[in-house]
């Protein structure tokens, strides 16, 4: 491999390994603010359970969203230099306001919220929470803002062989970012649906499989109470609550994510044409939606592939939103990307080796094409178990099959695919481009830039591999070490995060604990509420 | 002299030095985990006094280098790529230590805490000597051809100055914790960082000042050589402050010397941003660097708004949590029961006590 291809290995694993735990991250924030809020109007102890048992979850994962991010930042600079002269002028303001006004939000007041349970008063410390999942949401929409101009550069002029910004408004209501920021935001709602409906179907499971909840004649669940600390009747109603919480949350996003996603791939087939007809592997005009294609997808031309099942109509709906316009083809946007971009990559040292090769325009059809239906399909599959769980559910019980139980678990990976399979299409289609030529605008496809011109000149393949593999190696530890510790606090209850249930005696000699619902006491006697 | 790209470059002094007066001491404490602490109630008192904002400190270097990147791309492409192994080590030792602090108390177990220790002091070390070597370098000079990139190798960057940036910050970092930790705890702790503070400054600034009189011998004007002597007044100010048994006032004093230290440091830099050891006529400067005008003009808008706000949000978190920490404070560590894994335990001896649980291992 050279160093192009390791960079953009690295950049593809650090970036799809961040956006693990991006979308949990937004996506748990929201529910859990939502939990405390209602817990702050209600006073009901299970809230309180569900906010405490959640958050902490929601704070494990945080960290390694914050930790992986930093890479992020840094590495346009390191890997990418070139890019990052090439774009900086628009491309890094959206970065830096990103940190301005996101992260600092973000991080300051998540702190507070973790070590301000008892310094602040009830009301002041929701808020706190609030204000940092709002910060997360901003900062979705930051870096959404610049990935957008990536794939639909607007609101500059080309200056000296470089783009300028000449117009904010336009970079920052780019259309392309306004679908892909609720687009992005619902399909992290969609990780959260199945991450509350998945553990808490299998506490139920469990409570049944213990003996300690038990089915009344009526069909109805009758909870119990066991002697382990956390695990009483209330119990029962955090998980069942959190289940429905969770199977809502996840049928909202798929609705969201299908809306918003329709709009995105309309504007797609605009903005970038051959992006969409890779993912349909669609080589010639036509207006069938491809249902199976076989063939050698990773072929360059596209004769060998052959669209097996087809629905007519169907990709017309998709781009044009009629049943009859027909939809170009990779073979005939193949000639017009050559006759716009160029045959060649130019013979400039920034490419390298590759200079004066010829271009690539279809992007790997493999991963577009199946990358576009893994994302749909992960989904779709989320959303139908989410619904059909409300459904077997409806009477408060969980069925003892330990198949469905584990289906449920392993169904928190389905969203998760989802949205890494959704990236990896738009990031992949986007190819050979780093920074997509708008085609839609006057002049301003002559911004644009090949990813074989981006990466940085001065460093060497031997540097970027040496990377590659630390953060790969790195990464992949503390995966296990992650979900190990979530798998411990899962198991764990509510009593993992609420250790006053469990140490209600000997803990007492420091805090007066507060599982009725009353919320921080204000003694003013406690200097940490939550310690490291 | 264009207006714009100085008050950015001036933007981006001011945010280094945020950063390094505010996650100076908390490198420092992450240092002192290994170096200071006795035992694990001394080590939860450390991370106690920064828990609440080491993350919001660290934001300061994401901010300063997002602004780099918006204000001087080719600034930010240059420094990043340029330094590319020392970075990755930085970004190494950010993400462990990052992982450490949160999940250092998450099993009751030595070996589990006593690994996560040696990350957060490691880690510390690592970031806070990167990141000085990292700034020496970009005031000092890189090997930079005329496109900016480096030239000579992955190692070429290496200089004096590099090891001069990276103990000066690492050393500074281990004082300003310990002014902190005077600052912020009660008890033995807090008079024995005290004690270490008032033996180790003298020692402890000498490489900072290093590269402060190295900056000023390359490209010096008399205004930053004032500001050289001030930090010299700041830093034995602190040093009589500490010994007299102000601590409050030291820890401001030591906020007063880096203050100084890194407008003597960038002042003298000015207005260049890497100088090119290769060849003076490839120095990237603040005119030559620079993102438009249009650009600067609606950062200068949103940052100032934006950064009074942080300052503002940031302070009012360090009064909520302005309490003194002390081992006395320190709740018992639980190992939690697990309502799941202990089940069959628990069921055949009801009492059976709650400190066994899965994690002692």
């Amino acid at each position: 491999m050279d160093a192009l291809e390791i960079a953009r290995w690295q950049f593809g694993i650090t970036t799809v390994y961040h956006f693990m735990m991006v979308p949990l991250t937004i996506g748990l924030g929201l529910v859990v603010a939502i939990i405390q809020t209602i817990w702050y109007r209600t006073g009901k102890p299970e809230y309180l359970r569900m906010t405490k048992f959640w958050g902490k979850l929601f704070l494990i994962n945080f960290i390694m969203g914050v930790a992986t991010g930093i890479v992020q930042e840094f590495q346009f600079g390191m890997a990418w230099s070139e890019y990052s002269r090439f774009v900086g002028d628009v491309f890094g303001a959206p970065l830096a306001l990103e940190a301005l006004l996101a992260f600092f939000v973000e991080s300051t007041f998540l702190g507070l919220w973790i070590f301000g349970w008892k310094q602040l008063k009830r009301g002041v410390h929701l808020a706190c929470l609030w204000i940092a999942v709002i910060g997360s949401v901003f900062s979705a929409y930051f870096i959404i803002v610049a990935n957008s101009w990536m794939q639909h550069p607007v609101g500059v002029e080309m200056v000296d062989g470089r783009p300028v910004m000449t117009d904010a408004w336009a970079v920052f209501t780019n259309n392309t970012a306004l679908v892909a920021v609720p687009h992005t935001l619902f399909g992290a709602l969609g990780v959260a649906g199945a991450f509350l409906l998945g553990i808490a179907w299998y506490h139920l499971w469990r409570r049944r499989h213990d003996g300690i909840d038990v089915v009344g004649k009526d069909g109805r669940l009758v909870p119990g109470e066991a002697a382990i600390p956390g695990r009483d009747k209330a119990d029962y109603t955090v998980w069942m609550k959190s289940l429905r919480i969770g199977a809502v949350v996840a049928m909202i996003s798929f609705a969201g994510t299908a809306v918003t996603g329709d709009l995105q791939g309309k504007l797609m087939f605009e903005q970038q044409p051959m992006k969409m007809a890779a993912a349909e592997a669609a080589c010639h005009d036509g207006t069938g939606f491809s249902v199976l294609s076989v063939g050698n997808l990773g072929a360059t031309n596209c004769d060998d592939i052959v669209a097996v099942i087809e629905v007519p109509g169907i990709l017309s709906f998709l781009a044009k939103g009629d049943f009859t316009t027909e939809v170009k083809g990779v073979n005939s946007l193949l000639g017009e990307y050559k006759e716009k971009y160029g045959t060649h990559l130019p013979d400039n040292p920034l490419y390298g080796e590759r200079a004066g090769q010829e271009i690539q325009y279809v992007p790997v059809m493999e991963v577009t094409y199946w990358g576009f239906r893994m994302m749909i399909g992960f989904g779709g599959i989320a959303a139908f178990a989410a619904l059909l769980a409300l459904w077997v559910t409806r009477k408060g019980v969980v069925p003892q099959s330990k198949w469905l139980m584990r289906l449920a678990v392993f169904g928190i990976l389905a969203p998760f695919g989802a949205n890494a399979a959704g990236w990896i299409f738009t990031e992949m289609g986007r190819q050979p481009f780093v920074v997509a030529p708008n085609p839609d605008m006057n002049g301003i496809d002559q911004v644009f830039m090949f990813t074989a011109a981006a990466v940085s000149p001065g460093v060497s393949a031997g540097e970027l591999m040496t990377s590659l593999v630390v953060l790969t190696a790195i990464y992949a530890v503390l995966l296990v070490v992650e979900v190990k510790l979530l798998v411990k606090y899962i198991r764990g209850g509510v009593a993992s995060a609420m250790p006053e249930l469990a140490h209600a005696k000997d803990s007492n000699n420091h805090h007066d604990k507060n599982d009725d619902g009353n919320g921080p006491d204000k003694s003013g006697d406690d200097v940490l509420a939550f310690a490291y | 002299m264009e207006l714009l790209p100085t008050i950015w470059f001036v933007a981006i002094a001011v945010l280094w030095t945020g950063y390094l007066f505010l996650e100076g001491f908390d490198l420092g404490v992450g240092m002192l985990m290994k170096l200071f602490a006795r035992n694990n109630t001394d080590r939860r008192v450390l991370l106690n006094t920064i828990g609440p904002v080491w993350d919001g400190n660290e934001v300061w270097l994401l901010t300063a280098a997002g602004a780099t990147f918006a204000a001087f791309p080719l600034w930010y492409a240059s420094l990043f790529s340029a330094l590319y192994l020392p970075l990755l080590c930085v970004l190494a030792a950010l993400i462990f230590r990052a992982v450490a602090f949160e999940y250092r108390g998450k099993v009751d177990s030595e070996r589990w805490r006593n690994r996560w220790d040696w990350a957060i002091a490691v880690g510390s070390f690592v970031a806070a000597f990167g990141i000085g070597a990292a700034l020496a370098l970009t005031t000092t000079g890189l090997p930079l051809n005329a496109n900016g990139d480096r030239v000579g190798g992955p190692m070429s960057w290496f200089s004096g100055y590099a090891l001069l940036g990276g103990f000066g910050v690492v050393a500074f970092a281990v004082v300003h914790a310990l002014a902190f930790l005077a600052l912020k705890t009660d008890g033995e702790v807090r008079h024995r960082a005290r004690r270490w503070f008032v033996r180790l400054v003298p020692v402890a600034v000498v490489p900072m000042l290093g590269w402060m009189v190295a900056v000023q011998f390359l490209s010096g004007k008399p205004w930053t050589w004032a500001l050289v002597a001030a930090a010299i007044v700041a830093v034995v100010l602190a040093w009589q402050l500490e010994r007299a048994g102000s601590e409050g006032r030291a820890f401001g004093a030591l906020g007063a010397f880096i203050v100084c230290a890194t407008a003597s440091i960038f002042g003298a830099a000015f207005p260049v941003v890497i100088p090119s050891t290769i060849d003076p006529g490839f120095n990237l400067t603040i005119s030559n660097a620079s993102s438009s005008d249009y650009t600067l003009g609606l950062m200068s808008i949103v940052a100032a708004v934006g950064l009074p706000l942080v300052i503002a949000y940031q302070s009012w978190t360090y009064w909520v949590f302005r309490r003194r920490v002390s081992a006395a404070h320190i709740p018992e560590a639980h190992g939690f029961l697990p309502a799941i894994a202990a089940k069959v335990l628990v069921s055949k001896e009801p009492g059976a006590s709650s400190h066994q649980s899965s994690d002692q291992s």
